[in-house]
């Protein structure tokens, strides 16, 4: 399974490998930005995808409503620090599946993924 | 600045230095922003913009910067490496975005983090709009957060009365 990384912060996507790592999933892909990561996604569909919200060049809300344009299946959970309830009604409706507020332990991120994954493994059965 | 603004730093800072570095952070008195306060060696800096708008800046000195740095990204990191400003950056990052969901009703936003690093510098205050210092104890160094917020928005705060 491969896992796209998309967050301008390196030490974010550090941790979040750390995590993946620990769940098994070690195929990961990074980007800094949504510009970046429509490129990775056009070379390599990935099976799931983490967005960050504030990022330069192209920001989380506007990559999603982008990668919506085209496909509507691809498992996408935003981690940002944006926690007002009017922001995650906001992330819904671009297209997210899960959401991930900053600060977060380990074991929520993991939590997410897997519960994420399950969700879409069913709606594929 | 309304005490509430301060409120929600404190238990911004608490919750991310918990949550991510496994720290408790101990919180002295607030204080208004003296001309003699010993300037920073590194510090991360988020602005506000919106119905809330200023700046807040984490403001090191480079021990606690680099032991606190290294504990949040999990690799030892110090002033020369190339991922040190941005866990400093990204700390900032959160501690203003924690801050900011408890400033209900006000429609803010925050922008990218900056890292300035380097022995003696300031980060300069307007004479009308003055940074509180939030002194934070830590087991793994003491460092300062500095608030400077305005709203001409009636406050409308999490817990609060409307």
């Amino acid at each position: 399974m491969n896992i796209l990384l998309v967050d301008d912060s390196r030490t974010i996507r550090n941790i979040q490998k750390n995590t993946l790592k620990t769940l098994g999933h070690e195929d990961v892909t990074e980007a800094a930005d949504g510009i970046e990561a429509l490129a990775c996604i056009a070379k390599q569909r990935p099976d799931l995808m983490l967005v960050d919200w504030n990022m330069p060049n192209m920001d989380g809300i506007t990559l999603i409503k982008k990668v919506r344009e085209t496909d509507k299946t691809l498992p996408i959970i935003m981690v940002t620090t944006e926690a007002e309830k009017s922001r995650v009604l906001q992330a819904v409706k671009a297209g997210v599946n899960n959401y991930v507020v900053k600060p977060f332990t380990a074991e929520t991120l993991a939590e997410k993924i897997n519960q994420t994954m399950a969700k879409f493994a069913t709606a594929a059965t | 600045m309304d005490v509430k603004f301060i409120n929600a730093f404190v238990a911004a800072i608490q919750n991310v230095f918990k949550t991510m570095l496994g720290t408790e952070v101990g919180v002295g008195k607030p204080m208004l922003k003296q001309a003699d306060l010993v300037s920073a060696e590194v510090s991360g800096i988020i602005g506000l913009s919106g119905e809330v708008q200023g700046s807040v800046v984490l403001s090191f000195q480079e021990d606690a910067a680099s032991r606190i740095a290294s504990t949040f990204a999990g690799v030892e990191l110090t002033l020369d490496s190339p991922d040190f400003a941005d866990a400093i950056g990204e700390l900032a990052n959160m501690v203003a975005g924690n801050a900011k969901k408890d400033f209900v009703g006000y429609e803010t936003s925050i922008s990218l983090p900056s890292v300035i690093i380097g022995k003696g510098h300031k980060v300069s205050q307007s004479k009308v709009w003055p940074f509180l210092v939030i002194p934070c104890q830590t087991g793994l160094g003491n460092f300062n957060v500095e608030v400077a917020l305005i709203t001409n928005k009636k406050p409308v705060m999490a817990g609060g009365a409307a």
